[in-house]
Formats: C-alpha cells, sequence, structure tokens
C-alpha cells in the first residue's frame, strides 16, 4: 500500500550505507539494563494509536443518535451546530469533495474538511480520542468515539446512520480522497546557479500588505 | 555606611529601570509611526530602529564623556542578585512575538524567534520558536515516563535518570517549522522579518541517540517505522521512518548546557535533524516500532501539501536549504550611505550550507558572501558581505547552496511546481526592498 518515498535525504542515508536493517538491533541481551520492563496493563493505559488497517482499534460501538446527543454537548460550541466550523476560526468538520481541492474548481482555498481531504477514516476515531475535545483530551470512552466519529463520517455521507459504528465498521469505511496523496518528490526544483546577467528585467509583483503585522501588544496575545 | 550607599544605589536603579520600562512601551508604535512619517530625518530614523529607543541616539549627556557616570562611582549589584540571570534591563524589546489571526486559539498557536536580534547561530533558551497544538504543559521530572514498545525485543519503560545514564551527544542543529514563510506563497505579507522568518531556532542538543535504545531493546524484523507520541494534551503523534530514526535523531533532555524549557518538551523531546518541526515531538511519552506509517492527522490533515490540482504531497520530511538577510531588515534599516555588513542566516535539512549569494539588483546578478564562524551539518549557518551601499533603491537577496548542490529557489520556480496553495516549505530566495530612506520592506520579485 504504502511506497516508501525516494527523496533526497533518504536517499542520502540509503546510498551513505547507513541504511540500518533490523539486524544491526539483533540484541536479545540488553546491554546496560537501565529501566523496567512495562506491564501489559501500563502500556495499553497509553497505547491509544489506531493504524488504517485497523491496529488499535478497541472493542466498542456507538449509534448515530449517541453520537449526534454527544456531538451537541462536547464539541458544538466551537465546530458549530452543523460541524461546519460555525463561521468561526475552528475547523470545519464536514463538507466538500476531493474535487474541490482543485485550484480551477474552488479558486481562493481548497476546501479541507474530513469529508473532502483526510484519507484514512482511521484517523478520525484516532485524533478524536486523543485530542478532542479541545482543552479536555481523552476524556472520551471508546464507545463515545466510536458514537462521534460514525456521526462526523454519516454527515459526511460516509456511513449509514442506521448501522452502529464501531471497529469492523470504521475499518470498512473507504475515504473520498485515499488516492489523493502521492509522495515527496523533492528536490522538485533546479535553479541553476548563475552569478551574470540571470534575467534581462526584475519587476516587484508585490510587497508587504499593511495592517497584517502584528505590532505592541498585538504580538504578544 | 555600606548601608546608606545601597540604599541611594536601589533608588537610583530603580528610577533608570522606570524610565527604561516607560521607553521600551513606547519603542514600538513609534519606531512604526516615526519611519512612515520621516524621511528627511534618516539618520534618527534608522537609530530608532536599534534597540534602544530614543534614549539610545541622544544618550544622558550626564553619563556621555567628559562626564563620569553614576555605574562608573558606585557599587553594583552583588552576586546572585538575579540568581538566575536574565537579560538586560535595556533589552527589553527582544522577545518571541506571535500573530493572533493565524491560528484559532493562543493554545494551538506559534510564536517567533526574533532573529532581527540575534547575532551567531545559538538560539537562546528563552527565545526559541515555540509552535503548540495543546498548549505546553509542566511535568514534573519524576512523574516523567518513556515507553518503547511494539516492534522490539525488550519493551522498557524509562525514567529520566534511566535516560541520561545512557551514553550522551551533543549537537548543534536547527529546529524550523515547515510553515515557516508559510504566509508568503501568495504573495508578499508580513512586514517585519520576525513573522516572515522567524519560525527558526538552532541549539545545541543533548541527550541519548536513538539508535542507542534501539541496540540495546533490540528492533524485530521488519520493523520500518517508529511511531513519536507526545504526552500533551494534543497527544502530538507522527510517524518516523526507521531509516532515520535510527541515524541521527537524539531524545534530548537538554538545551544550550541547560535542561530543556517546559515550551520546548521538558523533560524529554525528539529532535529529527533536519525534518520539519513538527516531527521533533516534545514532552514525548511514546516510541513505537511497527511495520507500516499510522496516517495520523498532524501527516494527513496538515503537514501535507496540496498542489493547484487538488493532489498533495505527504510525508515531506526534510526542510529544503534557505536563508534569509537578518541585515538590513525591516526591523533594522540602513543608517546611512557608505559602508554595511550585510548578514544572514543559511540552513539546509540536507547537510552543510557550502555558500551563499549575494544580489543587489533583485536576482539579475550574483556575488559570493563569506561563511562567518561554525558551518555545521543542518545547524543555522552565519554569512557576511561587506557592502558599499551608494544611497539608492536596491533589491537585496541572499541565495544559499548546500553540499549536496542544491540552490535555493526562486518562489517563481517554486509556484511554477507547487501552485500557491501550500502552505509548508516555502524555501524561496527572499528580497527587501531597501528604500533611499534606509527603510526596508518584504517585497516580491519576479525576473525574465
Ligand atoms: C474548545 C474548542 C473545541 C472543542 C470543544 C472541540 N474542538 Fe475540535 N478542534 C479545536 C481546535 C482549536 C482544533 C485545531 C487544533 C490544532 O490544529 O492544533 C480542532 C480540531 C479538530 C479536528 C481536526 C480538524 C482537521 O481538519 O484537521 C477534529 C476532527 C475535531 N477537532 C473534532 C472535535 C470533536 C469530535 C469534538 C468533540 C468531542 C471537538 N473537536 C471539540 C477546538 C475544539
Amino acid at each position: 500500500m504504502f511506497k516508501f518515498p525516494v527523496n533526497k535525504s533518504v536517499l542520502g542515508l540509503v546510498l551513505g550505507g547507513v541504511l540500518m536493517t533490523s539486524a544491526a538491533y539483533a540484541g536479545d541481551e540488553m546491554k546496560y539494563g537501565f529501566g523496567v520492563k512495562p506491564s501489559d496493563k501500563e502500556i495499553a493505559g497509553w497505547d491509544i494509536d489506531i493504524r488504517p488497517d485497523g491496529q488499535g482499534l478497541p472493542a466498542g460501538s456507538g449509534s448515530y443518535e449517541d453520537g449526534e446527543a454527544l456531538y451537541a454537548e462536547h464539541c458544538a460550541a466551537c465546530h458549530g451546530d452543523f460541524a461546519d466550523g460555525g463561521g468561526g476560526r475552528y475547523p470545519p468538520l464536514v463538507g466538500g469533495t476531493p474535487n474541490e481541492l482543485a485550484q480551477s474548481v474552488r479558486p481562493g482555498q481548497p476546501h479541507k474538511t474530513i469529508g473532502s481531504y483526510w484519507p484514512y477514516a482511521s484517523t478520525v476515531f484516532d485524533y478524536i480520542k486523543r485530542a478532542m475535545p479541545f482543552g479536555n483530551a481523552q476524556s472520551l470512552t471508546d464507545d463515545e468515539v466510536y458514537a462521534i466519529t460514525g456521526f462526523l463520517l454519516a454527515e459526511n455521507d460516509l456511513h449509514d446512520s442506521d448501522e452502529p459504528m464501531d471497529a469492523e465498521a470504521l475499518k470498512a469505511v473507504v475515504m473520498p480522497n485515499v488516492d489523493g496523496f502521492v509522495d515527496d518528490p523533492r528536490p522538485d526544483v533546479k535553479n541553476p546557479h548563475c552569478m551574470k546577467d540571470c534575467f534581462k528585467s526584475v519587476e516587484i509583483t508585490s510587497k508587504a500588505t499593511l495592517g497584517v503585522t502584528p505590532t505592541g501588544e498585538e504580538a504578544l496575545r | 555606611m555600606g548601608k546608606n550607599i545601597m540604599d541611594k544605589l536601589k533608588t537610583k536603579s530603580r528610577a533608570v529601570m522606570a524610565q527604561a520600562e516607560r521607553e521600551s512601551a513606547l519603542l514600538e508604535p513609534t519606531r512604526r509611526s516615526f519611519l512612515r512619517g520621516s524621511v528627511a530625518t534618516m539618520g534618527a530614523a534608522a537609530t530608532l530602529g536599534a534597540t534602544g529607543g530614543a534614549a539610545f541616539a541622544a544618550g544622558n549627556p550626564e553619563n556621555l564623556p567628559p562626564n563620569v557616570p553614576e555605574w562608573s562611582k558606585m557599587l553594583g549589584d552583588r552576586v546572585t542578585a538575579e540568581p538566575y540571570g536574565i537579560p538586560s534591563q535595556y533589552e527589553k524589546n527582544v522577545h518571541r512575538r506571535t500573530v493572533p489571526w493565524l491560528t484559532p486559539t493562543a493554545e494551538s498557536s506559534i510564536s517567533f524567534t526574533p532573529i532581527q536580534d540575534l547575532h551567531g547561530i545559538i538560539t537562546p533558551n528563552g527565545l526559541h520558536f515555540e509552535r503548540h497544538h495543546g498548549g505546553f504543559p509542566h511535568i514534573p521530572k519524576e512523574d516523567f515516563r518513556l515507553i518503547v514498545h511494539g516492534m522490539v525485543k525488550n519493551e522498557r519503560m524509562f525514567t529520566l535518570q534511566d535516560l541520561m545514564r545512557f551514553p550522551q551527544v551533543s549537537r548543534i542543529h536547527f529546529v524550523e517549522c515547515p510553515a515557516n514563510s508559510g504566509a508568503e506563497w501568495r504573495g508578499a505579507q508580513m512586514d517585519k522579518l520576525q513573522f516572515t522568518h522567524g519560525m527558526v531556532s538552532c541549539c545545541e542538543w543533548t541527550g541519548v541517540k536513538v539508535s542507542t535504545l534501539m541496540e540495546e531493546l533490540g528492533v524485530k524484523p521488519g520493523a520500518k517505522w517508529v511511531l513519536a507520541e507526545g504526552a500533551d494534551a494534543a497527544g502530538m503523534s507522527r510517524s518516523i521512518p526507521i531509516e532515520k530514526i535510527g541515524d541521527d535523531c537524539i531524545l534530548a533532555y537538554a538545551q544550550n548546557g541547560e535542561m530543556l524549557r517546559p515550551e520546548q518538551g521538558y523533560p524529554l523531546r525528539l529532535i529529527v535533524p533536519g525534518f520539519e518541526g513538527n516531527m521533533n515531538v516534545k514532552w514525548i511519552r511514546r516510541l513505537e516500532f511497527g511495520d507500516m506509517p499510522w496516517h495520523h492527522r498532524e501527516e494527513t490533515s496538515k503537514y501535507t501539501d496540496t498542489l493547484s490540482n487538488g493532489k498533495s504531497r505527504r510525508f515531506t520530511w526534510s526542510m529544503d536549504t534557505k536563508s534569509v538577510i537578518t541585515s538590513p531588515c525591516p526591523e533594522y534599516p540602513m543608517l546611512g550611505k557608505g559602508y554595511h555588513q550585510i548578514r544572514g542566516l543559511a540552513w539546509s535539512g540536507a547537510g552543510k550550507i557550502k555558500g551563499v549569494d549575494i544580489s543587489v539588483d533583485g536576482g539579475k546578478n550574483w556575488m559570493p558572501a563569506r561563511l562567518e564562524g561554525m558551518v555545521l551539518d543542518k545547524a543555522l549557518t552565519r554569512f557576511v558581505f561587506d557592502w558599499d551601499w551608494n544611497g539608492q533603491e536596491v533589491l537585496l537577496q541572499s541565495r544559499a547552496y548546500d553540499e549536496t548542490g542544491y540552490v535555493q529557489p526562486t518562489i517563481d520556480q517554486l509556484r511554477a511546481v507547487r501552485g500557491t496553495w501550500s502552505i509548508y516549505h516555502n524555501n524561496s530566495i527572499h528580497t527587501w526592498l531597501v528604500k533611499k530612506s534606509g527603510e526596508v520592506q518584504n517585497v516580491q520579485v519576479s525576473g525574465k
């Protein structure tokens, strides 16, 4: 699924002969022995990450109705009643299509939301569980995160609101922009090291905008 | 007798301090309106741009030759008057600044390093730029744990003390937020150097190499990626390829000789040399080895680069070669015709800076600058250029190239490939318009 990007820095590592294979770290015996072996329970308390293949998804499930109510209670104050960002500065969570990411279709600004931009549904569960609600992170139960994830995906027409959201249902979601990403092709520009007569003419195309740069106390807010 | 002198001294220094405070409060608005309003009094305007304000320009005659100032007669402060030393009270204007409208909250926000005020290549600890996604926590060192698990033979949990027992390394590296200069993609925007380029800093980082832990714990065959995760309220998480983490990455507990500042990840952060700042996970609590990337929010929704056709680049880790002139700049305009040493910073995520060129005609012709001081791998590097300014309007630029042969591109070249929807990785040649008045303005140019 994932092709390793061959960019300059990675190539440098490989060609430099320092490519680390697992064999370089074959040790079964520890040399220093510092630290302790964490218990499964200790690891489980912190091991909250979810991968696109579903690794890490906990047991549990949540309904659309629960998700709607939980969203209203924990999320709407910032992201808006309709999860459209509420017209404020918080990110919108619904709307848009990958099509609207192209400049020709939607000049101004790409319309980036979970539905239009995020390549994997697993990331929605992962991020809500680790970071939201903003200011009270890691406070929701797994059932609650499933319910809210299901609600947001349904609002983006990516999940059937009659079906509960759980690990299997989440793994089945194919995000519209899953093929919207390419690996890093840099260096993608080559500026010749020209020293003399590099241009015939040079014109100023833009100047710093007045009024956007904060001054005084403004810059400490 | 001693007590009398001390009392007198204290009253005196309180008065001086109060005066300095009044001046520094006035400094910023004064500088702006002064520069806009006045062209004729160039000399005074330019001096005002420097740190001391009006007092700096004139000075207090009582303290100037042939008079002997108070501080030459009376004892100064005792030792440990400041147990942890602080900058001079006359440098109060040198501090981090933010742009409130850039982000939704002040906890998930950015502050910029005042690179216009700094010298050499090391960023003082209190001035390192900040980028937090959920505010910065204050973690007691005894309550810190790092868990290393997943595809390793020995899963392990470390205290800070455990980690400090491992063999130690110290390296000087820059950290740059990939959104540095991000506001300039569609055109010149900010009119201060601090805001166009201040999301880069450079420190000596001390800690244990991740490769030391990998050798100690044993990585299982098939492990290709590591998830680095922070203990902050954002739970910052990034996937890092094992080739990189096993090469030069450091779990750092110290910064410029002292333990990390809370804003910089106290008590432990990851340093991923030359890669985008966001991957240098602060307050790190977990390293999980795995066989595929996690595609978390900060490597899908954010820190990806959308092209004009709507496709986006992902895993754009390396910070490309970049440079900027720090003197003159909008904050510190030209002081008059004649000699001016152009100074600036250059850096590359791919290795060492090989050289920097200067143009005074917007990129038509270039002259080599001199690298000054230490030239280190993936570190800020100083360049200088001895310049004789004829007082005419010029378009001043610097262009860095690194040891891989990569040459810093123009904004036109970047836009031709990437369009203008990117936020990240703008490493284009930067242009200062130096006006006849000596004022310096951020502009963009196009050459044909
Ligand atoms: C106090 C305000 C606040 C509340 C309440 C809140 N959020 Fe957020 N949310 C934010 C902010 C701020 C960000 C951006 C954080 C950043 O970029 O560092 C964000 C980002 C997000 C994102 C990522 C958006 C993107 O496109 O990258 C998702 C998804 C999200 N929130 C979901 C939720 C959910 C679900 C809840 C309720 C459980 C919630 N939020 C509650 C403020 C809030």
